[in-house]
């Protein structure tokens, strides 16, 4: 299965652990981890699920492209790091 | 009524609760410190504080203390309802920058105004939130624009006290809209106000006008004031008809507006240079208090800083508690100055604080 890890950042508002979870897209895989952590649904994702501005995902290594639609494929063994995209001061 | 001994400042890094002591303000506790507070409220019905954070990355958070600030628990944020894949605007709000008690007979029953402009409602103290669809749905809002932020927001939200299914509310940019019946039907109440940035065909249109702030006497809820992009403006028919104060001086620009909690005809603002500064004239931060209505203004400056000052005091950074005699402000760049005289002196709290954007005093307290 994929294993989803957080920014540590976020660690400061709620857990968030990092987790083995179904799924062939980066929704699916994002739901899953979701459903355990509903809270962690609203940092990551926007009114309309949308990827929010700031953040950024990784699938073994390489950005994610569809933020909004969060289709991008995953394999069973991938690994999928939520980061916090620079911004602010 | 007497006078409030409890004051919280919302701030772009952290919220900061303060209690008046013998010896004067003191800070008693600081919360998200480093996080933006877009808002606060204590509510004066159970002293329970709600905390709105606008996270950089992470988007809008609700928080919720049942023991003055000790401890936080995060409830629901207000968020539109997911729209279909592909459908519309699809909106996600961006900033909670009004929370308002939904009447004294209605406890724990909450208002929102968020950035896109929107209204939402909790009946839980925040556990849930469902938008206002019947003003959402307004055609009016097509025409509404970006003030200070890129899209529209609703900033002042004004409960009736003698009727709280009466509510008024104020949008930059895209007017006053009132309600009669909790939010089922709407009208637009910004007629006489004027909008020098707008073609001249258009100037009088209530929907584009860019109103800051708009407060409401609670002993006479017919009375208002509005803090408008272009001047300050007066209603004494519940915001049927609008009237410029001429007045006001030394300039007509500035964002923030308080009503004395009893005299309808005392009202405090701070003017600014508009559009391209933003600061206060000639450098020097000033309240202009009216005690008729707007008829006539006096400038309060005793304990405000007279020499190269930049302070800009935004929206909801000015506030009076609900005895009357004291009054609150804070300041864009950490400044913070409490008077227990109704503005006629003024004392800087020695703390530099992050940017204010809100200034609220908890319930009276004897």
């Amino acid at each position: 299965m994929p294993h989803v890890t957080f920014t540590a950042t976020l660690r400061r508002h709620l857990d968030a652990p990092p987790a083995e979870v179904p799924g062939a897209t980066v929704r699916e895989a994002l739901e899953a981890a979701f459903r355990g952590n509903p809270r962690l649904r609203g940092y990551v994702l926007d009114d309309q699920g949308r990827l929010r501005k700031h953040v950024a995902v990784f699938v073994d290594g390489a950005l994610v492209t569809d933020r909004d639609g969060l289709a991008d494929p995953v394999r069973p063994g991938s690994g999928i790091h939520v980061m916090q995209a620079l911004s602010g001061g | 009524m007497g006078s409030s001994d409890r004051l919280s400042v919302a701030t772009r890094k952290g919220l900061f609760l303060l209690e008046r002591r013998p010896g004067g303000w003191e800070i008693e506790r600081c919360a998200f410190l480093g996080d933006p507070v877009s808002m606060v409220l204590d509510d004066p019905r159970d002293g329970t504080l709600y905390a709105a954070l606008a996270l950089g990355h992470f988007g809008v958070k609700l928080h919720r203390s049942d023991d003055r600030g000790r401890t936080w628990a995060e409830v629901a944020a207000p968020a539109f309802p997911a729209e279909p894949a592909g459908a519309g605007e699809a909106p996600s709000v961006q900033q909670v920058w009004a929370l308002e008690p939904a009447g004294p007979d209605r406890p724990g029953a909450l208002w929102a105004g968020t950035i896109p402009a929107a209204l939402f409602r909790s009946g839980d103290r925040g556990a849930s939130w469902s938008l206002v669809r019947a003003l959402w749905d307004r055609p009016e809002r097509k025409g509404w624009g970006g003030g200070g932020y890129d899209q529209p927001g609703l900033h002042s939200i004004a409960v009736d006290p003698r009727d709280p299914r009466r509510l008024l509310c104020a949008i930059s940019t895209g007017g006053v809209w009132g309600t009669a019946d909790a939010g089922e039907t709407w009208a637009l109440r910004a007629t006489g106000m004027y909008a020098e940035y707008m073609p001249p065909e258009r100037r009088g249109d209530p929907n584009a006008q860019d109103v800051h702030r708009l407060a409401q006497a609670p002993t006479a809820p017919e009375r208002l004031y509005a803090q408008h992009h272009n001047g300050v403006f007066r209603s004494v028919d519940g915001g049927e008809r609008w009237t410029e104060i001429t007045a006001i001086r030394p300039s007509k620009f500035g964002f923030a507006v308080a009503v004395h909690p009893r005299d309808p005809r005392t009202a405090w603002f701070v003017p600014a240079v508009k559009d391209e500064r933003r600061v206060p004239v000639d450098g020097k931060l000033v309240v202009a208090r009216t005690r008729d209505g707007g008829d006539t203004f006096e400038l309060l400056r005793e304990g405000l800083p007279q020499e190269h000052a930049y302070d800009l005091v935004y929206r909801h950074g000015l506030a009076v508690d609900a005895g009357g005699d004291r009054l609150a402000m804070g300041s864009t760049t950490g400044g913070l100055w409490i008077s227990e005289d109704g503005g006629d002196r003024w004392v800087q709290h020695p703390a530099r604080l992050p940017p204010v954007y809100q200034v609220a005093f908890g319930q009276a307290s004897r």
